[in-house]
């Protein structure tokens, strides 16, 4: 799915208008602990998150994750911002909640990035 | 690959510094890359040096991270001189953390930094002392495939 359409599913906002909104997502991870999302997210997944401090686009950049939407209408601090556009992270703001957000996205097709199996 | 010196890079990591936490392991991913060395790889040392990095601004009072990149393999070593692991196996735990709170509000000390370390190293070494200070050497071979 591509990220514009993402983003009118979602009625989110841009954060800026720059960076790349024709890529193609077809999984995602979802989490407000970025050691998770370390620990389990694949490459290539997009980021829902609620968490808006500058952590959050180091993540998403270790694991080369393409975009990130923000939940739960909050907004990120600058200094998350400067970082993201340096990276050239584009984010999605959204007023809807997590759980919502996923709901969403899951029957659009977006489905769950293949996890490591933690146990056994 | 031919490197007849291993290169070595060294950074300081300030302590409580979360705005800054995080830039070296994004400097060792963009070298790593630039040598050509796989994506795969480049993710695994920026992962492990990003959660030692958090360790050493989190719990280390400041200290020190290097990367050590020979012909078979990459090296990362975090050193601290902060209050050291009382129980490391305890630490190895996932779960088990000694995070305060406002560490956990920006999505990390919930005690997954030392067992994702363990998890995208090949080889995982910890020696510290209690009241003395942590040494953490990782060390990722370029054969080790995905993990």
């Amino acid at each position: 799915m591509i990220l514009s359409d993402i983003m009118a599913l979602l009625e989110a906002e841009p954060l800026s208008q720059k960076g790349d909104f024709s890529i193609d997502v077809e999984c995602a991870f979802a989490s407000d602990l970025m050691s998770d999302v370390l620990a389990l997210a694949q490459p290539g997944s997009l980021l829902i998150t609620g968490l808006v401090n500058v952590q959050i686009v180091r993540t998403a950049s270790m694991i080369d994750m393409p975009a990130v939407v923000f939940v739960r209408g909050k907004k990120p601090p600058e200094e998350t911002i400067e970082l993201a556009g340096k990276f050239g992270i584009p984010f999605l703001l959204t007023a809807k909640t997590m759980f919502e957000t996923c709901g969403l996205l899951y029957q659009a097709g977006i489905r769950p990035c293949p996890c490591s199996k933690r146990w056994g | 690959m031919s490197l007849n010196e291993p290169l070595v890079i060294e950074r300081e990591v300030k302590p409580l510094d979360f705005l800054a936490a995080g830039e070296t392991a994004s400097e060792f991913k963009d070298t790593l890359r630039s040598l050509g060395i796989s994506a795969d790889l480049c993710r695994r040392t920026s992962i492990v040096t990003y959660e030692a990095e958090m360790n050493i601004v989190i719990h280390g009072g400041g200290g020190s991270i290097a990367m050590k990149m020979e012909e078979d393999k990459i090296t990362i070593v975090a050193s601290d001189e902060g209050p050291g692991i009382e129980n490391v196996e305890l630490a190895m735990q996932e779960g088990y953390s000694t995070a305060p709170d406002f560490i956990r509000e920006m999505g990390f000390g919930a005690g997954m930094g030392l067992p994702n370390i363990k998890k995208y190293s090949d080889e995982l070494v910890i020696d510290t002392k209690p009241g003395k200070g942590t040494t953490l050497k990782a060390v990722i071979y370029l054969d080790s495939g995905e993990a």
